[in-house]
């Protein structure tokens, strides 16, 4: 099981200071905290994607691979990549060049955004955003499996002998997580490709995100990439710790109470009763967090956001001290004795590695030399014809 | 042999009791009354909305549906008739009752029988009911009784609104023994619009051969 922090990059004003960060200071303050998860432990590091104020992530792969060279072990991510108003092929390279820079320590996880305005931004249209994001993955998810892609599809130019370059790292694609919270579809794209299926679980019911789940896990097995309780699932969660759990209530709640999205709404106890939210002690984090596996079955990736809402850098280290030493040690421990052993492990790069190619050397892509297209002659890659 | 039916009553008048409350009680009472006479044993809830005011305003700013709405929810969900009573501010429903049928799920109500009713201070509201209200209840599909019920503080003492009433009850039970909304929703349930996990969670068929799934498992668009 994995754990990490997820971040929507929101630059919010502090409702306690009254102050807000510069655009700077929260970019600076991003980096420490991807630092600070490595330090306690922690798995992944997520960023979300925005292209537009307040918040600051339009350009996550330079984050990741910054943050990458900054750490040993942690896993940069995303939260999510837009699938939508992103060109596929840019996504292929961007992130395979993430992937070679951090060693295979990336994975990403696709989502639609929901901000109508971006849409037209980078000409694309809200009212397509499903099919344009199930278009868009099925020719990513060629881009990085076939050295030259001949494509024609609804929405994008059509590609005649393309390749996307880099090829992935070792040839192996980089894992891939499919965010959604109300959309069978993308349940469906991700069940049939084998791929992750992520659930935010933050701001609704635990039930709606149970049924979604389910489907996803049936369709995983009918695809026959594994059994039900072999699909992979993420899931968010949100978090503050302290010492003693009236603490956290007093601490969090002005942040809870100007949160955008979720402020200005329902009171912080009964949206904890409600939703993955646990504010109080690490024991009361522990407990409600075991549940999850309980509703959801047996999972891979347990994400927290801990950084939103104007809570400020010192605030958030603290926390991720928090989590990393007293939560998710804990948690590890827990869960481990009491996972299904058919239960799939995390997905790792070392272990994909391992499934596909088992004990031989993975596939080192040399190209041929030069020759201004991809359309005459045979592979332009010195291994295949 | 009579056959159980569920009568939900919501109401959004503000003192207790209100007159809006008690008109809504008429109409439940004469429903039950002429039930009888249908073989039917109706049997009556109410939803009063200022006891969910807050958890209106919750769901409408955050989409959060906290617990007692979602009781109220699943009542209309097994009703079998309707009957939505609201007064009337500045010439329109009160916010909080159109506020709350505007949080339900679009399919949540399809085809089920509703008798409206508005209370005012004054008859000068009268058209409340028709020109306002009937297009809410037409959006979400539910079929509403021909007669509407309105009623201004002199109609309490006119035995024309007792009239009117036993027309909106009758016409009600009409078509809960009729079974229209079980004809509608058994033969029809398919061609109305839904998202999954609509109908207050319960809607969960999915169709695999439309053309997205179709798309979702790599197909084209």
């Amino acid at each position: 099981m994995q754990f990490g922090i997820f971040s929507v990059s929101d630059i919010t004003r502090d409702p306690v200071s009254g102050e807000t960060p510069s655009e700077a200071e929260r970019i600076d303050a991003i980096v420490q905290i991807a630092e600070k998860a490595e330090e306690v432990g922690l798995d992944v590091f997520a960023i979300g994607e925005h292209h537009n104020p307040p918040f600051f992530s339009s350009a996550p792969t330079t984050l990741l691979s910054h943050i990458a060279a900054r750490t040993k072990k942690l896993i940069v991510s995303t939260a999510t990549t837009l699938i939508t108003t992103n060109d596929p092929v840019r996504i292929a390279e961007e992130y395979a060049m993430l992937q070679h820079l951090s060693k295979g320590r990336m994975d990403l996880m696709l989502g639609r955004g929901n901000t109508a305005p971006v849409y037209p931004w980078f000409g694309q249209d809200i009212r397509q955003s499903l099919p344009l994001a199930l278009e868009n993955y099925n020719l990513l998810h060629r881009l990085w499996r076939e050295d030259v892609v001949d494509w024609e599809g609804k929405f994008r130019t059509p590609l005649q002998g393309f390749t996307s370059t880099p090829r992935p790292l070792d040839d192996l694609p980089p894992f891939v997580w499919h965010g959604s919270i109300r959309t069978p579809e993308i349940a469906e794209q991700a069940a049939f490709y084998g791929d992750g299926f992520f659930a935010n679980n933050i701001f609704w019911p635990k039930e709606h995100y149970m049924r979604l789940i389910k489907f996803y896990r049936q369709r995983y097995a009918h695809y026959g990439h594994g059994t039900e309780k072999q699909a992979i699932v993420g899931l968010g969660g949100q978090a503050y710790i302290a010492k003693r759990s009236q603490d956290a209530l007093k601490e969090f709640r002005p942040y809870f109470n100007e949160a955008p999205v979720y402020g200005h709404g329902p009171k912080m106890e009964d949206f904890m009763e409600m939703t993955p939210l646990s504010v109080g002690s690490p024991q009361e984090v522990i407990d409600k967090t075991l549940t999850f596996r309980e509703h959801f079955g047996d999972y891979q990736r347990q994400m927290f956001l801990m950084d939103h809402a104007g809570l400020p850098l010192k605030m958030v280290l603290n926390q991720l001290d928090l989590l990393g030493e007293e939560v998710v040690p804990v948690l590890r421990k827990e869960i481990e004795s009491r996972q299904d052993p058919e239960t799939a492990k995390p997905p790792t790069h070392a272990l994909r590695v391992k499934e596909k190619y088992g004990d031989e050397p993975a596939r080192q892509p040399k190209p041929n030399a030069n020759r201004g297209d991809n359309v005459t002659g045979g592979s332009p890659y010195q291994d295949t014809e | 042999m009579t056959t159980q039916k569920q009568l939900v009553m919501v109401s959004a008048g503000t003192s207790d009791p209100s007159s809006t409350r008690l008109l809504a009680d008429r109409v439940a009472q004469r429903v039950a009354t002429l039930g009888v006479q249908k073989q039917l044993t109706v049997g009556i809830k109410t939803i009063e909305l200022r006891e969910l005011a807050g958890e209106i305003a919750n769901a409408l700013v955050s989409n959060h549906i906290g617990p007692k709405l979602q009781k109220a929810i699943d009542a209309l969900q097994h009703a079998d008739g309707i009957v939505a009573s609201t007064p009337v501010y500045k010439a329109g429903a009160s916010g909080l009752f159109t506020s709350f049928f505007q949080i339900l799920d679009n399919d949540l109500l399809i085809a089920k029988p509703v008798v409206l009713a508005a209370t005012a201070g004054t008859a000068r509201h009268a058209l409340v009911v028709d020109d306002q209200m009937r297009g809410l209840f037409a959006y979400l599909r539910t079929v509403v009784v021909p007669t509407s019920l309105f009623a201004a503080t002199e109609d309490w003492t006119d035995p024309g609104l007792n009239k009117r009433i036993d027309r909106a009850a009758l016409e009600l039970v009409a078509l809960i023994a009729a079974g229209f909304e079980k004809t509608v929703r058994d033969d029809s349930w398919g061609r109305y619009q839904h998202e999954f996990g609509s109908a207050g969670g319960t809607e969960l068929s999915i169709d695999l051969d439309s053309d997205l799934m179709k798309l979702a498992a790599g197909g084209q668009a």
